[in-house]
């Protein structure tokens, strides 16, 4: 049976109503974490006024669920009074992303005197000396711990959010039992998001293949591994017609200078509030309207991808590699690691630099001129262990 | 015949989808959607107007109904939507406080 939730995305999407927005209000933080995509700096964010008439065009819309992100919202000077006015003049269902190390008591309190839905705080480790090397600010831990208590004790809804990467992966069940203690929801994460100019440096910080096989044959997390490492059954004809993702059809995000795109995740640059009206953009957009064309029949490689049906491929993250039909190599990397089957991008990258090596002898890849065979290279350098699944 | 006053919950999230009213509690972020009459007493709830007369000036006029019956089911409704936290009900008008703004800087960030 259709839970309501669901129900009403339906009926959105057929509305075409963009139901849930992220917003964020800056880029601005008080953390460095070690691997995050965003510039710190301020370009030029909306001001209070701005925001009020973003929220006001939104509510207008229909959109319901609104995600208030950053940077770190509580920099804001105006943070509770964009609240108040999003939660008691246009009563959006508010939730709420942050590091929460500025949230004490006083915090706590108001931000439930709002009815904020949700507050989703980044604790990357239960050791002190593992979640401050990743945010690199000692006594982060502490902060962001006691800001849960201090939520908790309001009667809030609090969830972890814990992103994996090498430096943190050992360290998850000891932040699930956190969470367990405190009394809260703990979701983990293994996806690192390319910096916002494009440096996939980051990457590098993601776990690899044996962390990623260890995180899916964990019982705690998955339930029955078996049922979840499965390969699944190729879907049939309609199953093609479906949408990727949410993004562009039901969901879209804005950036704190006003620019919307499908997703956080999906940097397509699509209109600025500042110009046009939002229910334009998200209307009128050919990039909006080109993403929302796309269904999964329309997937270059990943069509004839084993995977296809049970693949959790991101279309920003494909899009951020070169090609928003085309695959997302994190998303290949993971359903491989779940199931021991390579995708089908894998299996063609594996050709590509079999083919390559064999018409350079002694030559590797060196000369190769173009950026094209550069940004392959790249790929095939992220696939470590390729050549053992295609071996 | 007793007067009952309806004010919306500030602790719920409300919008209209297509005319179909979504409500998300504030208690336990349970979804709900509201029937055609149940939207009108959420969006006639003021405070100040008793039901009575909501009824009277919406609900009469667009279903066709006796005011008396009309009346007494909504009454049923509202003190449905009460127990969900949805709406408050009393027999006095209902007044209710605001929080005080963090700023009132109108270009503030």
């Amino acid at each position: 049976m259709k839970g309501l939730l669901e129900e009403m995305t339906e009926k959105a999407l057929a509305r075409n109503i963009p139901l849930s927005v992220q917003l964020d209000l800056t880029y601005r933080c008080n953390e460095r974490c070690v691997h995050c995509y965003l510039d710190h700096n301020d370009h030029g964010e909306m001001t209070t006024a701005e925001i009020k008439h973003l929220l006001e065009e939104m509510a207008e819309a229909g959109v319901f669920i609104l995600t208030l992100s950053g940077g770190e919202i509580f920099l804001r000077k105006d943070f509770f009074e964009l609240l108040e006015y999003a939660r008691r003049k246009l009563q959006f269902c508010v939730k709420l992303k942050t590091n929460a190390i500025l949230v004490r008591e006083r915090e706590a309190a108001r931000v439930r005197d709002l009815g904020v839905e949700s507050i989703q705080i980044s604790i990357y480790s239960h050791r002190p000396e593992v979640h401050d090397a990743i945010t690199l600010v000692p006594g982060s831990l502490k902060r962001s711990v006691d800001a849960i208590r201090f939520l908790k004790a309001q009667g809030l809804r609090v969830v972890i959010a814990n992103v994996l990467m090498k430096q943190n992966m050992a360290d998850y069940p000891g932040v699930r039992a956190l969470a367990e203690e405190l009394g809260v929801e703990c979701t983990l994460d293994p996806t690192i998001t390319p910096m916002m100019d494009g440096d996939r440096g980051v990457l590098s910080l993601g776990i690899g293949q044996d962390e990623l096989r260890q995180v899916f044959r964990d019982t705690a997390l998955v339930g029955d591994v078996e049922e979840y490492c499965t390969v699944s059954t190729s879907p049939d004809e309609s199953a093609l017609e479906n949408l990727p993702c949410s993004a562009g059809h039901t969901t879209c995000y804005v950036s704190p200078y006003g620019d919307v795109f499908p997703c956080v995740q999906f940097p397509l640059p699509t209109g600025n509030v500042r110009k046009q009206r939002f229910i334009d953009i998200w209307r009128n957009s050919d990039e909006m309207n080109d993403v929302r064309s796309i269904r999964l029949k329309d997937l270059t490689t990943c069509t004839s991808c084993s995977h296809v049906g049970s693949c959790s491929r991101c279309p920003g993250l494909a899009f951020m590699e070169g090609n928003r039909r085309g695959p997302s190599s994190q998303d290949c990397e993971r359903s491989y690691a779940r199931t021991g089957v390579p995708s089908a991008n894998m299996l063609a990258k594996a050709e590509l630099k079999s083919r390559l090596a064999q018409s350079m002898p002694g030559h590797a890849l060196q000369g190769q001129s173009t950026s094209h065979a550069a940004a392959n290279l790249v790929q095939i350098r992220a696939l470590p262990t390729m050549a053992r699944a295609t071996a | 015949m007793s007067r009952l006053y309806l004010a919306r919950n500030p602790r719920v999230a409300a919008r209209s989808l297509d005319g179909e009213m979504m409500i998300m509690s504030g208690r336990d972020s349970t979804l709900f959607t509201l029937n055609k009459t149940a939207t009108i007493l959420w969006q006639s709830a003021d405070g100040t107007t008793p039901l009575h007369e909501i009824v009277e000036h919406r609900i009469v006029t667009e279903f066709e109904v006796e005011p008396a019956e009309a009346l007494q089911d909504a009454e049923t409704v509202a003190r449905d939507l009460a127990k969900h936290d949805i709406l408050q009900i009393s027999e006095e008008p209902i007044v209710q406080s605001t929080t005080p703004s963090g700023s009132s800087a109108g270009d503030a960030r």
